[in-house]
């Protein structure tokens, strides 16, 4: 193609084959197989897409056809990706750990013809759930392993597909053309992708994108953050997940750079740091299990290597971050540091695969403000970005060099967002949803008049422009004086504290917040020991005099730095109590991925709620709980309330 | 599991292991006493029965670790009086152990490898220069210790020492140094021992997956009666040395003697 179509690739099928043509040698995926780095360029990925393409249409695959992608990230699945698209059908990822059941429901709703899928266990998946999918008529597989007695008449190797494509373009040269044309004929509005939201609330809805959408997106942020084909993405996660088909697919055509697929999903880690991406995304959790990792590594460490640690660490808190950002930092602090980066912070971020990183995100949670510190002040660009599945990712996301661990960042370019009169996000950006596959209903529900998508998350814009999420919209209360009540917004405040497990906030409808607090039985344990605490049990530990000062302090600031801010003035926490046991998911007092059942604990804990209420300073209460052995017992407990201290709002906002 | 009878029709009659009247003594101790039977080529055959049954020394017997006062053996149709283990190995006899035996401060990839030193041509003096064929060599086994690897799942331990792995992992990369060898029949000495649920299915699925992809011929001693009934072709039942069933394992779940012997006794 020529570079006057460049301007114009307005599907992934072009972009491809544009890619073939202006950068052909550059690798464009690479594969660790059987221990080695496999590497295939652009051009050799774009032969073998056409192939898979001709194959997959002579299976049967058609324009406007659904094909279901199932399994970890392998090029073959990428490929599958691509050459649905350049056949013009749709590809539906779907998560490769889904059970089947909701893999039915969603191959069932995508009314998917053909699947690709990773190995045997995918296989044996979709032809438990066969009868509920009418639809479905060829399934071609990656690893053929175990699938060798399989009925073959509906099972296809990836392998063979792609070869009879290459057999048939041998034999017919007037099918190279014919793919030329099916190209070709793939139009910007065209459905690119379909991709099912998690479904946390109800059934999983499939959000379809479309291509022209898409690659307005990419291209927005791949020039936000100057992404070029000298970079390089491990992509580990989710195939399903909208951040992987963004960051990794998306972007990855749209600059050209490489895309590493891990060996398997247990050696991620390890294929990090072999790989050394320059592009990095990880959820906070994932910062946060690296961070336990390296710390518990270095209480093993010798003492010399322990204190050189700790002291440079110490270093990188003072100047490390005020280096990142371009502030002034006088030269025994730069010198300090630089001799920091040489023993400690460099070895430290290639054993965590960070070394060629230039930009790292993280999203879906709020981050603590001494995590993000930590990694930031090693020198990592980590930023934060705030999106959804409906946004094709991105809202808003930070630019370098404005980095607030509490903000998601200004809008990102080209987005427009405003605060709805109730407090919730809304926006218009160029890659959002086309619609809800077959679902014009819900799709009408998430847009307003106007044409702006409604988030549900409620958030408001700083003084500096950027935008702080508080919590789900529907979440957010009043008090009864009027004022603002965010529930997760200060649990997470709470939670940032090492010593706090979990926090559940209530006060919706009420005169004052209140919070039950969960302590963190091996941090807080750890510093019982240290001070001769000594206790028998959680219970005993949780109701503690002194764990109740600990906690008191750790509420205060909280308390402090929600004053700091005008519209959480009035949520400031009045009264809280210390749990006498954890909040467990075999309780249902958590979900199975550890988000807290508000109402239900609300209904579970009557009557702690009511002591908080009528002022009372203890209150007894007893719950069953459930062991993990499957028994059943009670625990009763006198549980304390301490009344807090509230700070007038400091009125001291910038004058911007 | 598998498809019913997948392995039948190959082996049909061609015995690739015929243990014939086998007695052994420790002095006056009878370990096994006049037990006849044989291994299919590509079955899965278990041995079962009680604590101090014999099944193990039968094991021993098999892979030329114990000689049997009397009885004969005879592997792809040569019968042998004496024989050791190694010679035993280089026929094509891979087993694995009740307890790993695995070189501890080694990684995962070492001792798979380990398995494959009966298969390097080249002498001490080439391995020791690691130059030319020698080299050549390596690399053509490490691509076959990859396979293994890869095959197995363990890509994650691949450089780990396996001192440092879990029971259940141990028992996989023993596996993988028995495959290592190629073998024609692998001995498996209760490879699920100590696992738990999750570890046994995987387990399952490997030893299924070995028979099925390689074809290896698979004799296992096992306790997990669920994991036997599933996984074997056939069943030969040992008690106090003796062999008091022999036959597809619907077969021997019915056999009374066995009921009694090992099953506890059923109303």
């Amino acid at each position: 193609m020529t570079t006057a179509d460049d301007a114009r690739a307005d599907t992934f099928a072009k972009l491809l084959a544009r890619n073939a043509a202006v950068r052909g040698d550059r690798p464009a995926f690479r594969h660790k197989d059987l221990g080695i780095w496999q590497t295939w360029t652009w051009a050799e990925v774009y032969n073998i897409v056409r192939a898979l393409a001709l194959g997959l249409s002579r299976l049967g695959l058609k324009r406007g056809d659904t094909i279901a992608i199932v399994g970890a990230n392998r090029p073959k699945l990428y490929w599958s990706v691509m050459a649905a698209q350049a056949l013009g059908a749709v590809p539906v990822p779907v998560y490769a750990d889904a059970v089947a059941d909701e893999l039915a429901y969603v191959l069932a709703h995508a009314e998917v013809r053909f699947a690709a899928v990773q190995d045997q266990e995918q296989v044996d998946k979709i032809l438990s759930v066969s009868e509920a999918l009418p639809h479905l008529e060829q399934i071609a597989y990656d690893e053929p392993r175990g699938l060798r007695e399989y009925d073959h008449t509906r099972l296809h190797p990836l392998d063979e597909v792609i070869a009879d494509g290459r057999a048939a373009l041998a034999q017919d040269p007037g099918l190279d053309a014919w793919l030329d044309r099916e190209i070709a004929a793939g139009r910007g509005t065209d459905s690119s992708i379909m991709l099912y939201t998690s479904g946390t609330t109800g059934r999983s809805k499939g959000v379809l994108l479309s291509a022209g959408r898409s690659i307005q997106a990419a291209s927005d942020t791949v020039a936000f953050d100057r992404l070029t084909d000298r970079d390089e993405v491990l992509a580990y996660l989710p195939l399903a997940w909208v951040g992987d088909h963004y960051l990794n697919y998306a972007q990855g055509l749209v600059a050209g750079f490489c895309t590493a697929c891990p060996e398997s999903t247990e050696t991620a880690m390890q294929d990090l740091k072999e790989i050394g991406p320059t592009f990095y995304f990880a959820p906070p959790r994932v910062f946060e299990a690296m961070l336990t990792r390296v710390m518990i590594r270095m209480e093993d460490a010798g003492a010399l290597k322990r204190k050189m640690f700790h002291y440079f660490i110490d270093v990188a808190k003072r100047y490390g971050e005020k280096i990142l950002n371009g502030e002034p930092v006088p030269l025994g602090g730069r010198l300090l540091y630089g001799l920091g980066e040489l023993l400690v912070y460099g070895p430290l971020k290639n054993v965590l695969g960070f070394s060629r990183v230039r930009t790292a995100y993280t999203a879906g949670e709020a981050i603590g403000p001494e995590l993000f510190s930590f990694y930031r002040s090693l020198g990592l660009n980590l930023k934060q970005l705030y999106g959804q599945t409906e946004a094709f990712l991105y809202v808003t996301a930070q630019p370098d060099g404005q980095i607030r661990p509490d903000t998601v960042g200004p809008a990102m370019t080209n987005v427009a967002i405003r605060i709805a009169e109730d407090g919730e996000v809304q926006f218009k950006s160029p890659g959002m949803f086309v619609g809800y596959f077959k679902d014009p209903e819900k799709t009408a529900e998430a847009l307003t008049e106007d044409g702006f998508v409604k988030t549900g998350d409620a958030g408001f814009f700083d003084a500096d422009g950027h935008l702080k999420i508080i919590d789900r919209a529907k979440d957010v209360g009043r008090l009864a004086d009027g004022s603002l009540f965010p529930p997760k917004y200060i649990e997470n405040k709470l939670k940032f504290f090492p010593n706090i497990k979990e926090a559940v906030a209530f006060g919706d409808g009420r005169d004052c917040v209140t919070c039950f607090v969960n302590i963190d039985l091996t941090a807080v344990g750890n510093w019982a020991e240290r001070n001769n605490v000594s206790y028998a049990s959680y219970q005993e530990l949780a109701g503690h005099p002194l764990v109740y000062d600990m906690i008191e302090k750790h509420v205060d600031a909280v308390n402090r730095s929600l004053a700091r801010e005008p519209q959480m003035a009035g949520a400031q926490i009045k009264r809280f109590l210390i749990l006498h046991k954890e909040l467990d998911a075999d309780d249902g007092e958590l979900t199975r991925t550890q988000k807290v059942r508000r109402r239900f604990i609300a209904e579970r804990y009557a009557p702690l709620i009511d002591a908080f209420y009528t002022g009372a300073t203890e209150a007894d209460i007893s719950t069953e709980v459930t062991f993990e052995d499957g028994r059943k017992g009670v625990i009763s407990a006198r549980v304390k309330i301490r009344d807090m201290n509230t700070y007038p709002a400091e009125r001291e906002e910038k004058a911007a | 599991m598998r498809a019913p009878g997948s392995n039948a029709g190959v082996a049909a009659g061609d015995v690739l292991l015929a243990v014939e009247n086998v007695s052994l003594r420790f002095g006056g101790v009878k370990a096994i006493t006049d037990v006849s039977f044989d291994i299919r080529k590509g079955e899965i055959r278990a041995i079962i029965g009680p604590n101090g049954a014999g099944k193990t020394s039968m094991l021993n017997v098999i892979n030329g670790f114990y000689h049997p006062q009397e009885g004969r053996i005879t592997f792809k149709g040569r019968t042998r009086s004496r024989m050791r283990p190694y010679v035993a190995a280089s026929q094509g006899i891979a087993r694995t152990f009740q307890n790993v035996a695995l070189f501890k401060g080694m990684t995962t990839l070492d001792n798979i490898m380990a398995g494959r030193t009966l298969k390097m041509k080249r002498g001490f003096f080439w391995q020791m220069l690691r130059h030319g064929p020698a080299l050549a060599e390596e690399i053509e086994h490490r691509r076959q210790v990859e396979e293994i690897i890869d095959f197995l799942e363990i890509e994650h331990i691949r450089k780990v020492p396996v001192g440092r792995l879990p029971y259940g992992l141990q028992k996989r990369v023993e596996l993988g140094r028995a495959l290592a060898m190629e073998p024609e029949l692998l001995l498996l000495d209760e490879p699920m021992a100590g696992m738990n649920l999750e570890e046994k299915e995987d387990m399952c699925r490997f030893i299924l997956d070995v028979n099925n992809q390689f074809g290896t011929t698979i004799a296992l001693i096992e306790h997990d009666m669920g994991v036997v009934m599933d996984l074997s072709d056939r069943v030969v039942v040992l008690e106090y040395g003796r062999k008091i069933a022999d036959g597809v394992p619907d077969e021997v779940k019915r056999d009374q003697k066995v009921i009694d012997a090992y099953l506890g006794v059923a109303h």
